[in-house]
């Protein structure tokens, strides 16, 4: 019997096997960001270890840093010494780092990518849950904790039992104006933010097969929202194209060789998986959060659910702590609840493609009066791009702030925070309470109809405007 | 890592599902770079509340939270699992956790124990009639039991159980299969990448 994707990948890893133990997994590449990494690095101190490979790391600062007077020194005390800390780290370690300012700093996420350091059928670790965007390019790719950032550092190595494996098949093609965001939303609605607890998924189907490289992140990305230790796409020619020419693409006869490797990675025709799931991708169309977890999602044509529609007492539950928290009242338009934040940014939606989406939508108009749209490029590369293709232009022309790159209001670690009350349409990943500023309610959408929304004043999309 | 045989205290019922680790530990709090001081950011915005079950002065002291399923999912912060232990918790009891969760609290010595959801519904029952009563988790047995001949079995993997049990540093135990890795990387696929040294590098 053949093998998925996810079993080729990681059984090409294995360091050591044996019986009663985790299975020893080799670490291609390890990302690095100054939050998650200080009491690791503390941790080899203390036993006197080093990075046993530097060659394989890379650091990028990121949760932590301002969006604003890059140039100047941080300005809260307490985010400066934990960036300066892992400068040191780095200094010690040996470690590249990409440091505010540098044309290559930005969310490690989109940073890895952009430089080519991320290719199919390679492990990419990285303290940080999202690092499931990885797994667009085909590589087994996961979020990891301190303790096992200290591991992977000291060892290159992890301790990892094998998760089951499941296939989310998406038949068809989406419709105008669906966007992976909100195929990824809509899937996350149907199978509960538990619902890929103990899987290596792996997105597959004609949908997503027509998606770009960015787009597939953004999918990959969301792969953590549903409890996966990992979301695969098996690498194609658009992985290739988006691959070639890169700074850490291979090249010359290692290209070549790479690629033909790489075509051996995808699943098995006679393989088979532990679930699967079947999504109609014309089913999907624009879709909205409007409770406190990614899978509280209805589309944006709907309204806001009556708790008692939920089956379980859990869930219905949830419903109405989540109402209360979002000071919403069930049966309301979607399209009826006002914002006064936009963000565009993330991991997720901070992509190039992602801002070109957004800038499309609002060039030419205005952001509406009591609304703010904060654009946050997901790295310095992706700042200049655009700056380059004149798409701040199109923003700041319409009212919107133009920011510097790293999480920013996706977790509010930096002073882009909601304040309390506050209601944002976020093009992120997270609507836990709380997680853009205490007290801020959020409502995940794509790139396009977070740009709509800003122009609205009110929730809503591309064709409300006439455009999309 | 200290080890960790049986424990014994008292619980705290916590009724909520999928609670993610942005509520144990908002942002704002992991700015720090030690690994212990983080009590104060538990349920930082919870505890705001008054009412909130861990302000409750019968539960004062509790080490063993007991919590709905889906706990810890979201964000990796290890810092949710710093926070417990910092705030005194020695023990976790839900139907599911996240998964990064569930790792990071192996690694730091706080025991994440699995158990059947009719299990929560009574230990809940049972710690409202009585906040007092003492429950002990043996992670020998595997086992968590109060009064009342109150008992359940939980779940943990093989391998967390016996790290827990021994106290072991897993990066020490990886290190003495030193000869495995470099014998891997000695045949590692050569177009891999690297990231050191690199044109854009080593131009600064």
């Amino acid at each position: 019997m053949g093998s998925t994707l996810a079993e080729k990948v990681w059984d090409e890893h294995v360091v050591r096997r044996a019986d009663g133990e985790p299975d020893l997994l080799y670490v291609d590449l390890h990302l690095v960001h100054e939050v998650t990494s200080p009491q690791a690095f503390e941790g080899l101190r203390l036993a006197g270890r080093q990075v046993r490979r530097p060659d394989l790391t890379i650091a990028t600062e990121d949760h932590n840093v301002p969006t604003v007077d890059v140039d100047q020194p941080i300005a809260d005390p307490v985010s400066r010494t934990q960036v300066e800390t892992l400068r040191r780290n780095c200094q010690e370690f040996g470690i590249r780092l990409h440091p505010l300012g540098d044309p290559e700093q930005g969310i490690v996420h989109v940073v890895g990518p952009q430089l080519g350091l991320t290719q199919p059928g390679t492990t990419v670790v990285c303290g940080d849950s999202h690092t499931s965007t990885h797994g667009a390019f085909g590589a087994l790719a996961f979020g990891i904790g301190t303790s096992e950032v200290e591991h992977v550092l000291a060892t290159q190595t992890l301790l990892q039992t094998r998760p089951e494996t499941m296939a989310v098949t998406i038949t068809g093609r989406l419709g105008d104006g669906a966007t992976a965001k909100d195929l990824v939303l809509a899937l996350i609605a149907q199978v509960g933010t538990g619902g890929g607890q103990g899987y290596m998924v792996e997105y597959r189907g004609e949908a997503i097969r027509a998606l770009s490289m960015e787009a597939r992140m953004t999918v990959c990305n969301m792969s953590i929202e549903w409890g996966a230790k990992a979301g695969m796409i098996a690498p194609d020619e658009t992985t290739f194209d988006y691959l070639q020419g890169r700074p850490h693409a291979p090249t010359g006869a290692d290209w070549d060789a790479a690629v033909s490797y790489w075509r051996l990675l995808a699943t098995d025709d006679d393989a088979t998986y532990d679930r699967e799931v079947h999504i109609d991708a014309a089913t999907v169309t624009p879709f909205v959060t409007w409770g406190t977890n990614p899978g509280q999602g209805v589309p944006l044509d709907g309204v806001v659910p009556d708790p008692q529609w939920f089956p379980s007492e859990d869930e219905q539950a949830a419903a109405r702590r989540a109402l209360a928290y979002m000071a919403l009242t069930p049966g309301t338009a979607m399209r009826d609840i006002a914002i006064d934040t936009v963000f565009v940014g993330s991991c997720t939606n901070g992509r190039i493609e992602d801002l070109r989406a957004a800038a499309d939508v609002v060039r030419d108009r205005q952001v509406a009066a009591g609304t703010r749209m904060l654009v946050v490029p997901g790295s310095a590369g992706v700042r200049l791009q655009a700056e380059a293709e004149g798409i701040d232009g199109a923003f700041t022309q319409a009212g919107a702030e133009w920011r510097g790159a790293g999480c920013s209001m996706c977790l509010g670690m930096n002073p882009d925070q909601l304040g309390p009350g506050e209601r944002c349409a976020s093009t992120s990943n997270r609507n836990f309470e709380g997680r853009q500023g205490k007290g801020g309610r959020t409502h995940l959408v794509s790139p396009q109809v977070a740009a709509a929304t800003a122009v609205l004043g009110r929730l809503g999309s591309p064709t409300e405007l006439g455009a999309g | 890592m200290e080890r960790f045989t049986v424990h014994r205290g008292t619980a705290v019922p916590l009724r909520h599902s999928s609670v993610d680790t942005d509520q144990i530990i908002p942002a704002v709090y992991l700015k720090r770079i030690s690994r212990t001081g983080f009590a104060d950011g538990l349920f930082a915005e919870w505890r705001r509340d008054p009412g909130f079950v861990l302000n409750r002065d019968e539960h004062e002291g509790a080490s063993i939270l007991v919590t709905g399923p889906d706990f810890g999912i979201g964000s990796s912060r290890e810092h949710a699992v710093w926070a417990l232990l910092d705030a005194g918790f020695r023990v976790v009891v839900s139907p599911r956790f996240g998964d990064i969760f569930r790792t990071n609290a192996g690694k730091s010595g706080l025991l994440a124990a699995q158990v059947d959801a009719s299990d929560v519904e009574a230990l809940w029952a049972a710690v409202d009639a009585d906040a007092s009563m003492q429950v002990t988790v043996d992670l020998r047995e595997r086992t968590i039991s109060g009064s009342d001949g109150l008992s359940a079995p939980f779940v943990i993997d093989d391998y967390t159980q016996w790290r827990l049990l021994k106290g072991l540093d897993d990066v020490a135990v990886t290190l003495s299969h030193d000869d495995e890795i470099a014998a891997y990387e000695a045949n590692r696929l050569p177009h891999r990448p690297v990231t050191l040294p690199s044109a854009t590098f080593e131009s600064r």
